[in-house]
């Protein structure tokens, strides 16, 4: 075996944070914009979120260089699967395929927290979060990121629907229109920026439903 | 090192690698292991880093309809609830089901591979799985990882040729046939319920509502157990759900607020 220097750390962190929201027909997926290492701010405008698919979009927070490999992977796996089957690969599809990928690597994990946002096969939003090792779930709304701790209670508060799982179940949709959902997102990135220091510069919001996929961005505190 | 990878032999892709588009990608999925002296050492540090879910409380136990399962819906990374919404009761097949304590990725993927291994010996058998032989499929895997850091404190319950099956299996290899079992960090709190209360000859109706209590009871003294109560039966034909109730909800089932009685007016002050 090759000898290692004695303390060998191949993982940084490079902070963000992300949001998904799952409506009835649409989905909302943000993420800021600032990449850092530290106290250094090392790039204002870092995209953290990745079009895995038509119907599916990953955003990542947590080492980059992890996050970055992990999304060549699902794309080169995703090319296979389209040259295979002749269409695009499914949400949910999706979505296990990245809890398999994250786990075949549970020796030596990707350290990237991911929220996994899209329409399933029916057009509903759907959105799915992971723990780094591959544990995942489906959700309504959705955060990772070193803002998490921040913007859930938020998300709760705001959004909380049944537990989908009630029993007799009830209805866990939510009520938010795409417009509401974008703005509530903005809202969650501005109170972060307030008080997370590795969230801030620039807010990048994906917004996809039946018509295709839109972006807008907003700006956020720079200091 | 040399990892036993067979644990994961029938996921490999149904099209063959003739095709040539799989170059570059392993035929078999495989677990990349980080290039170090100090394989344990490197474990401790990046579990450390990526924190995973713990604090449950999960239980099962045989009686004369069949088998009752339970458990809570919390996931907790710290002292942060990272989730209230789990699926701790995992659903093998349509006969069989899983609970999930310790890691939450490891009982995940391990039950979706028991998944495919039951449906596996289905299709080569003609008929359906054992408990003993599906718990004793999950046991040997994780022996075959055991000191690699796996967590898993599962039991496998289920309806075969034989009536009735409950086995607890745990990532340290351990693995038990019984009729009761409680797993997880609040599981001295669910057997004290379960225990008190048990019967043998219980009716379904009797035995789901002493699970619940048991559940109520354990998310009620431990932190790290909250959620939602989830309760299956499995009986002859299968599995059923049986309830699902927010353990906040219960709490005033348990203990009814009482108007109390005002034992004196509130009166005018007078000569103010």
């Amino acid at each position: 075996m090759t000898k290692q220097a004695a303390n060998w750390s191949p993982y940084d962190n490079n902070g963000g944070s992300c949001v998904a929201i799952a409506g009835i027909d649409y989905c909302v997926i943000a993420a800021d914009t600032r990449m850092s290492t530290g106290y250094s701010i090392l790039t204002r405008e870092y995209s953290k979120i990745c079009k895995l698919a038509d119907q599916s979009l990953m955003a990542s927070s947590g080492f980059q260089a992890d996050v970055k490999a992990l999304q060549k992977f699902l794309a080169a796996k995703h090319l296979i699967y389209q040259h295979q089957h002749n269409k695009q690969m499914s949400c949910p599809a999706m979505a296990q395929l990245l809890s398999n990928t994250l786990y075949y690597k549970r020796f030596f994990p990707y350290y990237s927290f991911n929220v996994l946002g899209g329409l399933d096969t029916e057009g509903k939003g759907c959105v799915y979060t992971y723990d780094a090792v591959g544990s995942y779930e489906r959700v309504g709304y959705g955060c990772q990121g070193s803002g998490s701790t921040l913007i859930m209670p938020f998300l709760d508060n705001q959004l909380k629907s049944p537990s989908p799982l009630l029993l007799p179940a009830q209805d866990a949709v939510t009520p938010l229109s795409e417009v509401e959902a974008v703005d509530l997102v903005k809202t969650c990135f501005a109170s972060a920026t307030e008080r997370d220091i590795y969230t801030g510069d620039k807010l990048e919001i994906v917004i996809l439903n039946a018509d295709g996929i839109r972006r807008e961005y907003m700006e956020l505190r720079k200091d | 090192m040399k990892l036993d990878l067979s644990g994961l032999e029938s996921t490999a892709p149904h099209f063959g690698t003739s095709d040539g588009l799989s170059h570059g990608f392993p035929t078999a999925p495989s677990f990349d292991l980080p290039i170090t002296g100090d394989f344990d050492g490197f474990q401790k540090e990046a579990i450390q880093m990526v924190k995973p879910a713990k604090g449950t409380t999960t239980l099962a136990f045989i009686f004369k309809e069949g088998v009752m399962v339970a458990a809570d819906s919390r996931a907790s990374m710290g002292g942060y609830i990272s989730s209230q919404s789990v699926k701790k009761i995992i659903e093998i097949n349509p006969h069989m089901l899983g609970t999930m304590a310790g890691g939450a990725a490891d009982c995940q993927f391990w039950h979706r591979n028991l998944g495919i291994k039951c449906r596996l010996h289905e299709l080569a058998n003609k008929r359906r799985i054992s408990v003993t032989g599906a718990s004793k499929l999950l046991a040997n895997i994780l022996y075959s990882y055991r000191g690699m850091g796996l967590s898993v404190g599962t039991m496998i319950a289920g309806w075969d040729e034989t009536g009735p099956g409950l086995y607890y299996v745990d990532s340290e290899g351990g693995r038990l046939k019984g009729t009761r079992f409680s797993v997880g960090s609040g599981s001295p709190y669910a057997y004290g319920v379960l225990d008190s209360g048990y019967r043998f000859d219980m009716s379904v109706e009797e035995a789901a509502e002493l699970a619940r209590r048991a559940i109520y009871h354990a998310t009620f003294r431990d932190g790290a157990s909250g959620g939602v109560a989830s309760v299956y039966h499995v009986g002859p034909n299968g599995w059923t759900k049986m309830s699902g109730d927010d353990v906040g909800e219960l709490h005033y089932k348990y203990y009814p607020v009482t108007p109390s009685t005002v034992e004196q007016e509130m009166g005018e002050v007078s000569g103010a």
